[in-house]
């Protein structure tokens, strides 16, 4: 047999191993362990009382997460997709980006559309089936939840484009310019979209952000059927920089991708940010990840908790106490209670509403549709609508 | 009045929809330096710049899925997909993210988009250039979907569709892109969304659509000499139909031929044979015939001709109807 030929280093040599997220490339300010430790070209910016502000949103978001899956457990959601965490990929994230700017989510950022101002109240409505996302978008900032593996990311790099038009990129004024965030998975890496969207930002240059959270699993199939190398070392091929960052510090993720989003405000194009986490949960309510991955991985990961390396932080050094805590965690039980009560109030949407919103100019045909349906619903004794 | 090609009156609807918005951009494949494939965006970079006519990258999921982005910001996307057959890699982002919006949104986000499509056979060209995919996108809530026959319709039916503030996909004839006709820019035009009596006759009803108007229009002609009077009705709109003009002139012949050059089954024409006959069952004097492609892949262009319906083809499903 004829040996198969050899062209250049193996890939191992040049990217490093795909999985193992513990390499020199993995940027981190906040260890596991609780403690802030240097990394050469990135830095937290902000003070000890905006990390208050970040354990109270990673708390916060933990206990949406949470009620979220009991009111599904009980009948109450068709289904949901939890975020356990991934809590300071989103926070750190959504945090960084300042109120003018853009972020097109997937279907799981419920902590980043806490940062946006969006009440998780609207994530349940989509949920429970009474709607499909009652946010407003675009006053938010934040596009409703994408579901078609991917496909947002096109969206967010068409919206970048679009500022590019406005003359909101590089001005210099912080308050004018803007830039986008696009969010997408692990297994979103394999779609079409997503790559063209970075073949689109990067000959554009467009102010985007690529926010990959590498979760490392697409419901039951490992990173490894997505990727041979690391994720963050794809950007390269497509022409702009890539970084992988620890996505369970919360520092470490809002330093980064605050760098990100400014250099696409100041002109400089797109970055791709590979959060480097992992899915702590179900791929949603429907899923059985038993049937695939070894509690082992869980425990490895329960050690690298995005929120108690927080806690840690702020207790040793005296920054906050147990009251503090206690507070916080107050206002958690208070959020649930109200997410629960407004829950089980959210009233279901009549059967005739879904033709009036399908075209901003209605059709003839759609609305003599509107007025049959109409009249057979009340043609029953009493109506029905 | 001048006399203008189809194309040319495609470029001048669209020079004058972006003179009248500078939130109109036009964006697809070869379309600013080259013009178009077709020349149907002939000049329009160079006045307008390379922001407002973008050359994009060979991908037709990113031209959609960035004019989503683009329309959420404001603009008013018009993206040329380069022939019928390409639009496929873009099916996703048409038919899950662009026509759904509004809807998902609760009418809160826009989709003020056009995607123009060269479409049907006809001029001789390889596999995947000749197809007549309306139908997918007729089937899909939240999309308009038209259809031009002729250059005057041209001119008025891209500004239209442009001002529109739902997504429309607006498909062009490419075998009439070269047919004449006078222009009036003073003329008032019809509405977008209404179909057209364009010739009148009272023993037959043929309705068609972009390229088969022409062959509608023939036909009648050739049963003229005949002593037959047909009655030709170009639709214009796909999604929604209007079929106000094509029931009256059903009840009036009692005899209906719909014509397209895609596949039979469950073409447009099947639809309308079904609308019809909900509607004037009683004035009919035989079923609604349908003159379409087969139901087979697009041929080889050397038997394209066999293929599509021609004038015959039309004149026997009419003689089919009145003797039924």
């Amino acid at each position: 047999m004829t040996p198969s030929p050899s062209f250049g280093p193996g890939l191992k040599e040049v990217f490093g191993p795909a999985v193992e997220g513990t390499g020199p490339e993995l940027i981190q300010l906040l260890t596991p362990e609780g403690e802030r430790v240097e990394h050469p070209e990135f830095a937290f910016d902000g003070d000890d009382d905006a990390i208050l502000g970040f354990y109270r949103d990673l708390v916060m978001t933990r206990r949406i997460d949470t009620e979220a899956t009991a009111l599904q457990r009980q009948g109450e959601l068709g289904i949901w997709a939890s975020l356990l965490g991934q809590e300071a990929a989103q926070i750190g994230s959504g945090r960084a980006m300042r109120e003018q700017d853009f972020a097109f989510p997937t279907y799981r950022e419920h902590g980043v559309a806490w940062c946006r101002g969006v009440d998780p109240l609207h994530l349940l409505g989509l949920f429970r089936g009474v709607d499909q996302g009652g946010w407003d978008p675009l006053v938010d900032r934040f596009n409703l939840y994408t579901i078609v593996i991917g496909a947002q990311t096109l969206h967010a790099t068409g919206y970048a484009m679009g500022l590019q038009r406005d003359g909101v990129i590089g001005t210099g004024d912080p308050d004018r310019d803007t830039a986008v965030i696009g969010y997408f998975g692990d297994g979103a890496t394999s779609q079409g979209d997503v790559n063209e969207a970075f073949i689109w930002a990067s000959v554009f240059n467009a102010p985007v952000v690529f926010f990959c959270q590498n979760n490392q699993w697409a419901i039951s199939e490992p990173i490894e059927r997505q990727s041979k190398i690391p994720l963050y070392q794809r950007a390269l091929g497509f022409g702009f920089p890539g970084l992988r960052v620890d996505g369970n510090d919360v520092l470490a993720v809002y330093a980064v991708t605050q760098a990100a989003l400014q250099r696409a405000r100041e002109g400089s194009g797109p970055t791709f940010v590979e959060a480097y986490t992992y899915r702590m949960g179900a791929h949603t309510t429907s899923d059985d990840p038993t049937r695939y991955r070894v509690t082992g991985d869980l425990e490895h990961w329960k050690l690298k908790d995005p929120i108690e390396r927080v806690r840690a932080y702020l207790s040793r050094t005296g920054v906050a106490d147990d009251a503090y805590f206690a507070e916080v965690e107050a206002q958690a039980d208070e959020l649930a209670a109200r997410l629960r009560k407004g829950c089980l109030e959210m009233p279901d949407p009549s059967p005739l509403d879904i033709f009036d919103q399908v075209y901003e100019e209605q059709t003839p045909e759609l609305a003599a549709q509107r007025d049959s349906f109409a009249s057979y619903l009340a043609s029953f004794e009493g109506g029905s609508t | 009045m001048t006399a203008i090609t189809l194309a040319k009156g495609l470029t001048m609807g669209l020079r004058a929809a972006m003179e009248a918005d500078p939130k109109v951009i036009i964006m697809g494949e070869d379309v600013g330096k080259l013009g178009g494939v077709f020349r149907v965006t002939d000049g329009l970079q160079k006045d307008f710049g390379e922001d407002r006519v973008i050359d994009t990258p060979l991908s037709e999921s990113g031209i959609l899925g960035t004019a989503v982005g683009l329309a959420m910001r404001g603009y008013r996307p018009v993206c040329e997909i380069q022939f019928d057959g390409f639009v496929y890699p873009a099916y996703d982002q048409i038919v899950s993210q662009v026509a759904k919006f509004h809807f998902r949104s609760r009418g809160r986000v826009k989709m003020p988009i056009v995607i123009r499509i060269p479409f049907g056979g006809g001029i001789g060209a390889v596999e995947h250039h000749s197809e007549s995919p309306e139908a997918y996108f007729a089937h899909t809530a939240g999309l308009k979907v038209v259809a031009c026959s002729n250059p005057v319709d041209a001119y008025w039916m891209i500004q239209q569709a442009i001002v529109a503030d739902d997504p429309i996909v607006f498909f062009e004839p490419k075998r009439r892109y070269w047919e004449k006709a006078e222009l009036d820019e003073q003329a008032a035009p019809d509405p977008l969304f209404s179909s057209r009596v364009v010739r009148e006759g009272s023993d037959a009803t043929v309705l068609a659509y972009g390229p088969m108007v022409k062959t509608a229009l023939q036909a009648a002609t050739a049963a003229e000499e005949e002593g037959r009077q047909l009655e030709v009705i170009d639709l214009r709109t796909l999604s929604p139909l209007d079929m106000a003009a094509v029931y009256e002139s059903a009840r009036k012949t009692g005899h209906v031929v719909v014509v397209h050059e895609a596949p039979a089954n469950l073409g447009l024409g099947s639809e309308i044979a079904a609308r019809v006959s909900e509607k004037c069952f009683y004035s009919l004097e035989a079923p609604v015939l349908r003159v379409a492609g087969f139901d087979t892949p697009y041929p080889p262009s050397r038997i394209e001709e066999e293929y599509l319906p021609d004038l015959d083809r039309v004149l026997d499903a009419v003689d089919r109807s009145l003797s039924y």
